[in-house]
């Protein structure tokens, strides 16, 4: 493709990402470094306080209080490890797999409806979750007394789970549709061969297909992880509550930047929070690629 | 031909002359508050659009000016609101009239982005008629380190509602009679609440705000309520410096400690569950709630008949009673009974252009005649004293019996977080998770953060 | 026999789809049964008494109506096409360029969007578009929206992109196309299926923000529906459950009516067109 024409479609993009995310990145960036706040006396009076804001989060004294930064990072880690990477991952995969190469209505209905889950609003989906999660009259404590397991008090005794569990049927479908195609450009060759050698089913997966779809696997956890560790519409469900036992580092955020108008600090945290995706993001690669040099 | 476009021309100039002059002339008011038509105060915006702006326009016009005045609505959150008022004031934009609550005065102050009235206006505000019917403790409500910032719509007091049909029926008031009930201390109280609690089981004798699930409401309805019954306020106005310890404090926690944990008199998981406030307005209208520390606003708003908690027997069924001090002479000021009052209003934006005019529809809005009219649509305890609450003579009596003993919240920048650490020190308590002494103590610590050591006043 | 398990693997199979569908489905039941019940509560429960009053009632809050059926179409209408559109053109101009690093590049730029999406940023957004003039506009909202949500839109419609092979544009540039027409002819049709999945990705993505418009927009009129939601609140700050479950179902239908428009027009997948040799 001439270099022109390559540049000239580049250029949008370029305008958009140059002006509207780079420059208000670099600004949040150098505000990090600062004690600057909306309203207060810092407002008018900002001043450079080095790495305070960073120290401050990681205050090791402190930072594990309920209503600290550690024990917003803490959640977040058992958040994303039980909802994107042991749920909507694996969950995913295992939908794709199962309805692969089955068309149908069956495979039309519960497509439709994980997608669904993915795309409804975040104010709508979570006005619903939180009739679903109600202790008197929820909708999921009334299947779990019909079922003989009593109910559960969501709120209270297992905020966490409750956000895990609502992330997963949240986001499966981006999973889904994702290893739905990766196993859908596997030519049928592949699939035969495995077939023809006898071997069994887990085995087949194992050396044939993970290591065909591990770029997509890398890809959809990258992309899970951070959008899980960013994610905001739990709070819309518990506040992160009670006492701070659902906070997510995204809400945690929000406390500081939003309610109190400390853009400074909150600054500090979502430069943390990018960082600490770059690192896992690292990790998966060199896990996934340590995996497929031994095959 | 040319003749007719020559005609036109001149006819076209005309218009645009006479546009222009009238567009040069025309003065254009901006208006902004949280409500909404047929939402949320949708009452504030029927009384501006329908009765304020058109009357004042006509007010205008007789004396030459041509001003249009324009309500722009905001249907978010109160706190989505506070953050776009930092934004445009910090630009030097905005609307011209910004309905603003009272506590966020001292921090935008701070940031220099609002300022007094007479520094925006000049002198010439204090000509206002309406200063005399304004008492300085009206005044005080949009008001900071002795300068006014704007005019209050109204402010509120504090009572604990309880159900008279509850209490006829477990005998502490002889059915019919029309007694009325009023503890004079916090034992008279809780021994109501334990009788209720013998008597009739299924129902919560007492619930007062904790928690930060209610946000200012638990600072307002529950924490002041209870704090100043022992003598204390928040803040000592005279030294200028917070209580971070004091055995106020700890006989304030202690009391609710033994109201949701000791005796179980109120039910805790209420107070901590999201939408927690609601969940009490049902239960108080549905009967399982005895007795509730609230603001009027739970009377002349929620439990109004019509309203989504309304009650259509409430002037029956609901009564009301003083806070009582923990015991007789013990309270703030040395008062029997305690109370608190916020109060929202309007302030004038710095940045507008057109200061006089903007003053003179405030000035309006805040006249006997117009204020009458928010009375007619909305009866609450308006800023002037000429100003009766009509048609609501429970209203008019807990005004008259409370303005007298009300106080304040500290108007300062630090109110906000401070506040919030008193919710977080109480949720700690009733949730189980700290005795008071421990709360106490983390409330002191964050309070060393917020304000530094030297604002503390401590008193083990 | 193979019969008797084949029956069993197939009943199974029937069972566990169910589940799933009931996994995805119980939870939005509340939005479909709360609207219709004059006395709404959080239960499911059959409406009674059934009531088309809370639409009534929503459609009278005009700044909730036009917030939801003019100002987000417009924003997020306007979000889709940008997006749609340079991602597309930046994800295919990277890959044929073969820039070096491009991919670590798109990341990066991924994980700055982050950043620049969440709270933190408000400040800067806020006084940049100011500068911009652009402050209480629908394309101010609509800009920053684009900016937010086009490296991932990039990195979506890479795979899109890579695994479509090159030896039709090169048939095609050989038979004497122009790289515009080699671009609009053979590379468009086969990268619609992504570019549609973009669309309605970036699509959702608007719809659904709350944050970009409560900064950036003042007046009524432009205001978008997650805002607007808000004015179903009482006073004190509780939900009127009656107003607010309609208004929620209001909102989720255009959202559900794109989904299923492109699902039935293009399939909505991943990379679906052509089955290449793997990559």
């Amino acid at each position: 493709m001439p270099r022109a024409t390559g540049f000239f479609f580049l250029a949008p993009a370029f305008f958009f990402i140059g002006l509207f995310l780079l420059f208000p990145f670099i600004w949040v960036f150098i505000i990090s470094f600062t004690n600057v706040a909306l309203t207060g006396p810092t407002a008018l009076n900002p001043a450079f306080v080095g790495l305070e804001n960073y120290v401050r989060l990681f205050d090791f004294s402190r930072w594990m209080r309920s209503g600290e930064f550690g024990n917003a990072l803490r959640n977040t880690l058992y958040f994303v490890l039980g909802s994107a990477v042991l749920g909507q991952a694996p969950l995913g995969l295992a939908i794709a797999l199962a309805f692969h190469r089955r068309r149908g209505p069956l495979r039309e209905l519960v497509f439709s409806l994980a997608t669904m889950a993915w795309i409804l609003p975040d104010v709508a989906v979570a006005f619903a979750w939180i009739a679903f999660l109600d202790y008197d009259f929820g909708t999921l404590n009334t299947v779990l007394i019909n079922l003989g397991l009593g109910k559960i008090d969501w709120y209270f005794q297992h905020p966490l789970v409750a956000i895990t569990i609502f992330n997963v049927w949240r986001g499966t479908a981006f999973s889904m549709l994702l290893f739905s195609a990766a196993l859908g450009s596997i030519p049928p060759s592949f699939w035969e061969t495995a077939e023809v050698a006898g071997a069994s089913s887990w085995q087949r997966f194992k050396d044939v297909i993970l290591p065909l779809i591990l770029p997509h696997i890398l890809t959809d956890l990258i992309l899970i992880t951070l959008w899980t560790f960013n994610t905001f519409t739990p709070y819309l469900i518990t506040g992160g509550g009670p006492f701070f036992r659902s906070e997510t580092v995204s809400m945690y955020t929000y406390r500081v930047a939003f309610k109190f108008l400390e853009f400074g600090r909150g600054a500090a945290v979502a430069v943390v929070m990018m960082a600490i995706n770059f690192v896992l993001a690292t990790g998966y690669l060199l896990s996934l690629r340590r995996r497929r040099a031994y095959g | 031909m040319r003749k007719c476009f020559k005609l036109l021309f001149v006819i076209g100039l005309s218009f645009a002359l006479l546009g222009i002059a009238t567009f040069a002339e025309s003065i254009k008011l901006t208006v902004t508050s949280r409500a909404v038509r047929g939402g949320v105060n949708t009452l504030l915006v029927q009384w501006l659009e329908d009765v304020v702006f058109p009357a004042f326009e006509n007010w205008m016009k007789e004396q030459g000016k041509d001003v249009v005045v324009e309500f722009i609505e905001f249907g978010g959150t109160d706190e989505a609101l506070k953050e776009q008022y930092a934004l445009d004031l910090k630009v030097g934009r905005g609307a011209d009239i910004l309905g603003f609550d009272g506590f966020w005065i001292p921090e935008f102050d701070a940031a220099g982005l609002v300022k007094p009235l007479d520094e925006i206006v000049g002198p010439s505000i204090w000509e206002w008629e309406g200063w005399k019917h304004i008492p300085p403790s009206m005044r005080e409500i949009l008001g900071y380190q002795g300068k006014v910032y704007g005019l209050p719509l109204g402010t509120d007091v504090r009572v604990i509602f309880y159900r008279r049909d509850i209490f006829e029926k477990a005998g502490i008031i002889p059915a019919g009679s029309g007694l009325r009930w009023q503890p004079r201390s916090w034992e008279e109280l809780l021994d109501t609440a334990r009788y209720l609690k013998e008597s009739l089981p299924g129902v919560i004798p007492l619930q007062i705000n904790a928690g930060t699930q209610m946000g200012e409401a638990t600072t307002m309805q529950g924490w002041f309520m209870v704090l100043l019954g022992t003598g204390i306020h928040m803040y000592d106005f005279y030294s200028g410096k917070w209580y971070a310890k004091h055995p106020g404090i700890l006989e304030a926690l202690n009391f609710y400690k033994t109201v949701y944990i000791d005796e179980k008199l109120g039910d805790a998981r209420t107070q901590l569950i999201p939408g927690a406030r609601a969940r009490t307005f049902e239960l108080f209208r549905d009967g399982k709630i005895a007795m509730l520390v609230e603001g009027d606003w739970f009377w002349r708003s929620v439990l109004a008949p019509g309203s989504e908690w309304g009650l259509p027997n409430r002037n029956e069924v609901v009564d009301w009673a003083m806070m009582p001090a923990e015991e007789p002479g013990a309270g703030y000021r040395g008062q029997n009974f305690v109370t608190i009052s916020g109060g929202t209003g309007f302030i004038l934006n710095p940045n507008t252009k057109h200061p006089a005019e903007a003053w003179a529809l405030m000035g309006f809005a805040f006249s006997r005649e117009m204020q009458l009219e928010f009375q007619k649509l909305q009866p609450r305890i308006r800023a002037r004293d000429d100003v009766p609450v009509i048609g609501d003579p429970v209203m008019s009596e807990m005004a008259k019996a409370l303005l007298r003993l009300t106080t304040v919240r500290p108007m300062l920048p630090g109110y906000p977080k401070i506040s919030y650490e008193a919710q977080l020190m109480t949720e700690r308590v009733v949730a189980g998770l700290m005795t008071p002494e421990e709360a106490m103590e983390a409330y002191a610590e964050a309070l060393k953060e917020i304000v530094g050591e030297e604002s503390l006043i401590i008193v083990e | 026999m193979r019969s008797a398990r084949f029956v069993l693997v197939r009943l199974g199979f029937m069972l566990v789809t169910s589940l799933l569908g009931t996994f995805f489905l119980l939870p939005v039941l509340w939005l479909v049964t709360a609207p219709f019940n004059a006395q709404a509560t959080l239960r499911v429960e059959w409406p009674s008494p059934f009531t088309l009053q809370n639409f009534g009632e929503v459609f009278r809050n005009t700044f909730a109506i036009r917030a939801l059926f003019l100002n987000s179409i417009l924003q997020a209408g306007g979000t889709m096409l940008g997006t749609a559109v340079i991602a597309t053109l930046a994800a295919y101009a990277l890959s044929r360029l073969e820039i070096k690093g491009r991919n670590l590049f798109v990341y990066l730029l991924v994980l700055f969007s982050s950043v620049v999406t969440g709270t933190a940023a408000m400040v800067p957004i806020f006084l940049l578009l100011y500068y911009l003039r652009l402050i209480d506009t629908h394309l101010g909202v609509i800009l920053v929206l684009t900016g937010g949500l086009l490296p991932t839109g990039i990195f979506l419609m890479r795979d899109f992109v890579e695994s479509m092979p090159r030896s039709y544009e090169e048939s095609a540039l050989v038979s004497g196309a122009t790289a515009w027409q080699m671009f609009r002819d053979v590379v468009l049709p086969v990268l619609r299926p992504g570019m549609m999945v973009v669309a309605v990705w970036a699509f959702v993505n608007a719809w659904g923000n709350f944050l970009i418009p409560a900064i950036l927009i003042r007046s009524p009129e432009k205001m978008p529906a997650p805002v607007a939601i808000y004015s179903f609140y009482t006073e004190g700050g509780t939900p009127v459950l009656t107003l607010v479950s309609a208004y929620s179902l209001l909102y989720a239908l255009p959202v559900v009516i794109l989904y299923l428009f492109v699902n039935w027009r293009y399939g909505f997948r991943f990379f679906g067109g052509i089955k290449g040799g793997g990559k």
